[in-house]
């Protein structure tokens, strides 16, 4: 009986050391990407029900570091593309208290309510916010974009 | 020894393997490979300069890298500070020319990848930058002129076969810069429109020579890259090659709870972005600004992208064109250093301010606030021992 008990103990014991290693690899595992509860949809409405708005990746992935265009697209709420519109960019990591690396710009209009945004670049992983001051016939609208690495 | 206790026995054998392995995340893992050398993409055509990728105008342009007659004095050359045998730099806190500067030399492994140039971005290009410690006082202190005179006389032939050829300098001045003396600047001004763009031609071609040479430089392989590729391909490292807990520990610091990747970033350790993290300034220099002068500068520069001198199209400017002109966070912002062999040439940071990795993370583990302007990074809590495992970890990248 006695060994047995040796048994029942030594097992115990390794469970408790097993545990004991989970609890270590969990704690110690990296979090969760910062902001990774923040909303990232591509397609939204502007803050005050203007403009439908989309944002994407012209070339269809982001790539890191590299400078790129995405392409804003901009609907009224009918679903009319919005012509001649003005639009100023800006934005930042909000959890690294830095704005853009660069300035983007609007730069072409492609028609079809499609503007190229040039010149974004994302130099490091984590949660971007991209801001759009819109000014089309229609009126003036916000748009925030969130963007995650 | 009956079943159970083999079984028991087995079990612990298993349990204290696991103990002796690295345990990465899928996340970690990667992270690790996107820092490895294989990682880094081969080198983008520069359009920029046409000579960029032509092998004599490399050539020449290493004869120039090396040149002392390439200085206002004859002894100093690109390779005075940038020193080959040094990871072309020069272990000094400021670097030292005809005159001594405010900033510590670069090393140049992999520079051309580089979107901005010097520790504050005032130039643009490879080649732009090259021409500038030529006409600096306090580094190779010569003219523009005497450059353009110096070339003809000493490598015409080499020069024509590469660009061409070489403009009439019997009338230009031996001495002339817009940059330069009282007497340089006057005798640029009385020079005629063609003798100012002649000059300046042969001027941007000896900067395209010297970036044609520069982009051969590349980082060498490290143990962290062995490292990565045994750990992404599941091979068992060679002896010396497999990592300490130490090295394990600095690492999952590194690319974790210290942040360090958040900004050294990619197979070369950068973003290739300007940061402000409170690095104090040194008593007795100028005043030093960071990025926030350096746009006026890039700018102003006729070398620039937008400038004269540029070959191919515009397309190529995107950098330039998009660039931040105004912002807080310029101020006292300095490039993110690759990290790749820093561990071998102290002293650290765009001024020399600390003379150890240690000094250099224990800055960024208490994240003093700047003197002017505010500083990105926060303090972090990290003990003794895990600051000398993120310093064990820096080691592999010079190894």
């Amino acid at each position: 009986m006695a060994s047995l008990w040796r048994y029942v103990l030594a097992g115990l014991g390794l469970a408790a050391l097993l545990a004991g290693i989970l609890a270590v690899v969990y704690l110690t595992a990296p979090q969760a990407p910062q902001g990774a509860g923040a909303d990232i949809s591509r397609s939204k409405k502007t803050a005050n029900g203007l403009f439908v708005a989309s944002f994407e990746p012209e070339r269809g992935v982001i790539r890191q570091g590299e400078l790129q265009s995405w392409l804003l697209t901009l609907k009224t709420v009918a679903g009319a593309p919005v012509e001649g519109a003005a639009i100023a960019v800006s934005g930042g990591m909000p959890q690294h208290n830095h704005g853009l690396p660069t300035s983007p710009q609007a730069t072409d209009y492609l028609g079809d309510g499609r503007y190229r945004i040039d010149g974004l670049k994302f130099t490091m992983s984590g949660l971007w916010r991209l801001h759009f001051a819109i000014s089309a016939a229609a009126g003036s609208d916000t748009v925030v974009f969130n963007v995650l690495l | 020894m009956s079943w159970l206790s083999r079984f028991l026995v087995l079990m612990a054998m298993a349990v204290l393997a696991g103990c002796g392995k690295p345990e990465f995340s899928d996340a970690e893992k990667k992270t690790i490979a996107s820092l490895a050398l294989s990682a880094l993409p081969s080198l983008k055509p520069d359009t920029t300069n046409r000579f960029a990728d032509v092998p004599a105008a490399a050539a020449l342009g290493s004869t120039l890298f090396f040149d002392q007659g390439m200085s206002g004095d004859g002894m100093v050359s690109c390779s005075t500070c940038h020193k080959i045998d040094r990871q072309f730099q020069d272990d000094l806190p400021q670097a030292v020319g005809v005159g001594r500067t405010n900033r510590r030399t670069m090393p140049l492994a992999g520079v051309a990848h580089d979107p901005w140039f010097f520790w504050d971005g005032r130039r643009d290009s490879l080649w732009a930058q090259a021409l500038t410690p030529l006409e600096n006082p306090l580094e190779q202190a010569g003219n523009r002129a005497a450059f353009a005179h110096y070339i003809e006389a000493r490598f015409g032939e080499r020069y024509e076969r590469i660009f061409g050829p070489l403009p009439d300098l019997s009338k230009v001045p031996a001495n002339a810069s817009p940059l330069g003396t009282d007497a340089e600047k006057a005798a640029w001004r009385a020079m005629s429109d063609q003798q100012t763009e002649d000059v300046n031609r042969v001027f941007a071609n000896i900067g395209k020579a010297i970036a044609a040479f520069e982009r051969s430089i590349a980082p060498p392989r490290t143990r962290f890259d062995r490292f990565a590729i045994d750990l992404a391909t599941g091979a068992v490292p060679k002896s010396d090659d497999a990592f300490s807990p130490e090295e394990i520990l600095g690492l999952k610091l590194f690319i974790g709870r210290a942040n360090c990747v958040t900004c050294h970033t990619g197979p070369r350790f950068t973003d290739n972005s300007f940061h402000n993290t409170g690095v104090p300034p040194v008593k007795d220099l100028p005043p030093d600004r960071g990025r926030v002068d350096a746009v006026r500068q890039v700018e102003a520069d006729p070398f620039n992208c937008f400038g004269a001198f540029r070959d191919g199209d515009a397309g190529a400017c995107g950098e330039l064109r998009f660039m931040v002109k105004d912002a807080p966070e310029l101020v006292r912002a300095y490039k993110t250093p690759s990290l790749r062999g820093a561990a071998t040439r102290p002293p650290y940071m765009h001024a020399g301010q600390f003379s150890s990795l240690d000094e250099v993370v224990a800055h960024y583990s208490k994240a003093p606030a700047s003197v002017e302007g505010v500083s990105e990074i926060h303090p972090l809590q990290l003990s003794d021992r895990e600051r000398g495992a993120l310093v064990a970890f820096l080691k592999t990248l010079a190894e």
